[in-house]
């Protein structure tokens, strides 16, 4: 899977956690730029992307992730892509 | 669509797409009824909330939540707060775990010692839910405790009164016994319902210690739906009945083909074996009150004689109705729900062909199919989704079998008259109809929240309010006891009259719908009118709300010789009934209260 690849994948996932077809994430976006990301939505985001990608993230890494880009490095470094 | 609501669901997708479905069944056709429900958590309860949601929705409740300070619940609930007391709970959710357990004993410690740690650990819930039924008066749910994810002393830890399990062991057991002398306390048993999961899965540290939630995130949609069942039943949404197939659902082989001595049932086969521990289950709900009927694809020659195989558990007696013939399965499904004046969809529809639970699906919304593959996981599919969830267990609910049986032989005699005044009178029906009474308040405020067709205003009661309503001097209470040859039908009938100097206002009139014609609304006016005029009531008014359900009574008033006096454009209308002149009792088949006179 190339990184654009990956990250159509986690726009989907972002998709359906907020119900809201608009969104478009890219490196930068934070918990800022979508209205219902708090740090509750966040839990449920990353067992999204646990889900979607087969692997679990570490109590370091969750807590560590400051935007997307970083999730996708993760996400390219040990997901089953 | 929505099946995957049904067991088994996949708890990481309904998380996910919590919204998505949300709006989904907030866009179903048919009406919710509004439910205020707080939620008083010993850990994060954002997502129990979310698929508390979800999955009252499917049951038809819409639901506004109050959910605590984070871990807040024994404050909230022994010191209330203004966002609380101005929410008005109809019911609490006391979500803790055992997380929340803050006296365990430690190895070496005595037992008397340990046995001070559990009633000081019992102490600190029980008084919040005596606190909580004075200060809200309504429903208490509360978790018992999931097992320890670690065994300090291995098995030991089981055995030794000073070991976690033991002690959460003996904790849960006062919770039910808590739970055995309350009425509306609740325990959601998460501890069947994390062994059943995996506890392993369950209890998964790294939602602890990451977000503060007591048990792992694909987890919480099975104890929400476990929440729900109880909190749907309170409100009279359990399913009723079964309509079951025969051939390869009952037992194993088609009857028709194999003839009934071909069939595998019984002990002599591992397949016979279990059909016969489903047919088991199947006939232990008679003692719930749970009708039991066949639908089936056969000759009834054929379907009787299979059923008439002694190593069958299930006997033809068992069956309120069998229905064998080859019309469509769900034509059959509406009739016999017309037969036993039941709705459609309080059948849960048990067939092994996907084609004929597709029709039924289709045709009847809200029904009941679930997924049959093999015959030794049937009793899973069918009990895992709580169906008939048990939170009010009266007398009447042992009986109702018995009487629905009683009812069928009643249709039976009706064709052999023909002048119906004479079927009645043939029925040799007595009636006690007196005001509330302690012995029947739980009969009652059932019946308010379960009666949906004849009832004028659908107004829910719960036990509380049925019996501050029995002691408001303003009230006039009535419930109605009708019995007749063919066996007591239990209380059917329920009304609440308000005075307001010479007026009465008919806040509440319901019956049920298996004694409709048999002028048992008509004894019921004319005690309540008797019992008016004692009191100097010169008008009765009478007060109609349309509901999806209650189309059967738009006219109530009319017949019972009112006059309305207002309607709007909704339907709600105003009746009235001047006394002043007197009055004429309406009914001459039923002997009231015999015995006094």
């Amino acid at each position: 899977m190339t990184k654009e690849q990956v990250y159509a994948a986690v726009n989907e996932v972002f998709r359906d956690v907020f119900d809201d077809d608009s969104i478009e994430v890219n490196d930068a976006t934070t918990a800022d730029d979508i209205e219902d990301w708090d740090s509750l939505e966040h839990i449920n985001l990353i067992l999204a992307l646990e889900v979607r990608f087969g692997f679990k993230f570490t109590m370091g890494e969750v807590t560590g992730m400051k935007n997307v880009g970083e999730a996708v490095d993760m996400i390219m470094q040990r997901g089953q892509l | 669509m929505l099946q995957n609501l049904d067991y088994p669901f996949d708890g990481e997708e309904l998380i996910q797409k919590y919204r998505s479905i949300k709006r989904e069944l907030l866009g179903k056709q048919g009406q919710f009824e509004n439910r205020r429900i707080a939620i008083l958590g010993g850990s994060t309860t954002d997502n129990v909330r979310k698929m508390l949601d979800l999955f009252l929705l499917k049951h038809g409740i819409r639901a506004d939540f109050y959910e605590s300070e984070f871990a807040q619940y024994w404050k909230d609930a022994m010191f209330g707060t203004p966002e609380l007391t101005a929410f008005k709970p109809n019911v609490i959710f006391i979500h803790t775990s055992n997380r929340n357990i803050t006296l365990y004993p430690e190895s070496g410690d005595d037992v008397d010692a340990i046995d001070g740690l559990l009633a000081a650990e019992y102490e600190k819930f029980s008084s919040m839910w005596i606190k909580l039924a004075g200060d809200y008066s309504c429903p208490i749910i509360q978790n018992n405790f999931e097992y320890p994810y670690y065994r300090l002393m291995g098995n030991k830890d089981a055995s030794d009164r000073s070991g976690r399990v033991n002690f959460i062991t003996r904790l849960n057991l006062k919770f039910a016994e808590f739970a055995q002398t309350h009425e509306n306390f609740f325990i959601s048993d998460i501890n069947w319902i994390s062994a059943d999961y995996g506890l392993e899965r369950w209890s998964e540290p790294f939602y602890w210690h990451m977000y503060k939630y007591a048990l792992s995130l694909p987890a919480i949609p099975y104890l929400a739906h476990n929440v729900a069942n109880i909190i749907k039943s309170i409100y009279g949404k359990n399913k009723k009945a079964f309509a079951l197939d025969l051939d390869n659902t009952l037992w194993g082989g088609v009857v028709g083909d194999d003839g009934a001595e071909g069939l595998e049932i019984g002990q002599e086969t591992s397949l016979g074996q279990a059909f016969a521990e489903f047919q088991a289950y199947i006939k232990a709900h008679k003692k719930l009150g749970i009708i039991l009927n066949v639908i089936s694809k056969n000759e009834e020659a054929n379907a009787l004689a299979g059923l008439s195989r002694p190593d069958n558990a299930l006997k033809i007696d068992d069956f309120v109705v069998i229905k064998a013939n080859w019309e469509p399965k769900s034509e059959n499904l509406i009739q016999l729900a017309d037969g036993l004046t039941l709705l459609p969809e309080s059948f849960v529809f048990v067939d092994d062909n996907p084609a004929e639970r597709e029709i039924v699906r289709q045709q009847i919304p809200g029904v009941a199919a679930p997924e049959l593959e093999k015959a030794e996981k049937y009793i899973q599919m069918i009990d895992r989704n709580g169906w008939f969830e048990v939170t009010n267990f009266s007398n009447d609910d042992i009986k109702r079998a018995e009487m629905y049986k009683s009812n069928a032989e009643r249709s039976a005699g009706q064709s052999r008259f023909t002048d119906y005044k004479d079927y009645l009178l043939s029925l040799e029906m007595t009636a006690e109809i007196k005001p509330f009474s302690p012995m029947y308040m739980s009969r009652i405020a059932q019946l308010t929240n379960k009666s949906n067709q004849f009832n004028l205003t659908t107004k829910r009661f719960t036990q509380n309010e049925i019996t501050d309503a029995a002691n408001d001097g303003r009230n006039i209470t009535l419930y109605g006891k009708l019995i007749d040859k063919f066996g007591d039908n239990g209380v059917v009938s329920v009304t609440i009259g308000e005075l307001d100097e010479a007026l009465c206002h008919i806040r509440l009139w319901l019956m049920s719908c298996r004694v409709l014609k048999r002028d048992m609304e008509f004894a019921m006016m004319d005690e309540l009118v008797r019992l008016a005029l004692e009191r100097g009531v010169k008008e009765v008014r009478g007060y109609y709300y349309p509901t999806a359900k209650n189309a059967i009574v738009r006219d109530f008033y009319g017949e019972q010789g009112f006059e309305k006096i207002s309607e709007d454009t909704d339907g709600n209308a105003v009746w009235r009934l001047d006394i002043s002149e007197g009055y004429a009792n309406k009914q001459n088949v039923i002997k009231v209260n015999a015995e006094e006179n």
